[in-house]
């Protein structure tokens, strides 16, 4: 198996994606898009951040979402994961804790297409026990 | 963490927040010689070797959000209960290069779990940085370079989900192509 093999199947990957890709440039206008940051630290990844960032991949995919998929470090929301962070455009970023992969998608119909927000917010005055003292 | 691929996710990470543009991901499986290795380089910012001497310290960390770095000594814990270790190269300014290694047959090794899902993941989220994946199954060797598909199919390829899912499935189709031959 060599690199030259890849390179192959890239290009037949290529002619045979043309028709189905979705040509809208999304770096284009970042600005636009709503963001969408699964925190992906040690505490993320073992609380399950992975299933979660699959299944919001898996549907912005499928239904073409303006939506940008990015993974994030730890919060310090150690507690709440999985988190995820999302901005729409010109607002302030909301951070959703104990997030599963159906929460995400009550994310998504709600928030991140409509605005709505939906329990499981975490207050942004949050402090952890060691910034308090 | 249930398997390695998500030792892969963490570790990986670290080499993106240590300012790296290239990150090469080596997994070697090895039934033959009983080995499992996966290594992380990267051309990050490096570390000290104090810095480097104090990774298996759970209660060390570069981050100011916690007071505690588990991803290291957890994948330390991963390695040595089947009979493996993790050796840690860096030199300041010219990154890091991470080695852990696991007994393959060893009952306590943990599963492989799904490299070709994590890697993509870790694409599709720094689509600016240059991942090397290499992949071998007792010699065989599947090579998969994100600077490949930016020639293929242009500079914000690596942005597009669509090409996402199918280069997931295409490394993984070869690396079980590999695995069976």
């Amino acid at each position: 198996m060599s690199k030259i093999k890849s390179l192959d199947e890239l290009r037949q990957m290529k002619a045979r994606l043309e028709s189905e890709m979705d040509i809208r440039e999304k770096s284009n206008n970042p600005d636009k898009l709503v963001q969408i940051r699964v925190a992906m630290a040690t505490c993320g990844i073992a609380a399950g951040a992975r299933a979660v960032m699959n299944s919001i991949i898996e549907r912005v995919e499928r239904e073409k979402l303006p939506v940008i998929v990015t993974q994030g470090g730890c919060m310090g929301y150690c507690y709440a994961e999985p988190t995820i962070e999302v901005k729409r455009p010109g607002e302030d970023p909301v951070v959703f804790g104990h997030v599963n992969a159906d929460k995400a998608m009550e994310i998504i119909d709600k928030y991140v297409l409509h605005g709505e927000l939906v329990d499981g917010i975490l207050p942004v005055n949050y402090q952890t026990i060691q910034e308090k003292i | 963490m249930n398997d390695l691929s998500m030792h892969i996710l963490d570790i990986v990470q670290n080499s993106i927040s240590a300012g790296a543009t290239l990150v090469t991901l080596t997994v070697d499986e090895s039934p033959a010689e009983d080995l499992l290795t996966i290594a992380v380089g990267d051309n990050g910012r490096g570390m000290t070797p104090e810095q480097v001497s104090r990774l298996a310290d759970p209660f060390f960390t570069s981050r100011t959000t916690r007071r505690v770095g588990m991803g290291i000594p957890l994948l330390m814990d991963s390695a040595r209960q089947s009979g493996g270790d993790v050796r840690i190269e860096s030199e300041p300014g010219k990154g890091t290069e991470v080695t852990a290694v696991f007994g393959y047959s060893n009952i306590d090794r943990p599963p492989l779990g799904d490299v070709a899902n994590a890697l993509m993941l870790l694409v599709s989220s720094n689509p600016d940085q240059d991942f090397l994946f290499t992949y071998r199954y007792d010699g065989e060797e599947f090579l998969f370079n994100t600077a490949d598909v930016r020639d293929v199919f242009g500079k914000d390829a690596l942005r597009n989900l669509t090409i996402i899912r199918n280069l997931e499935k295409m490394i993984k189709d070869n690396m079980r192509e590999i695995r069976n031959c």
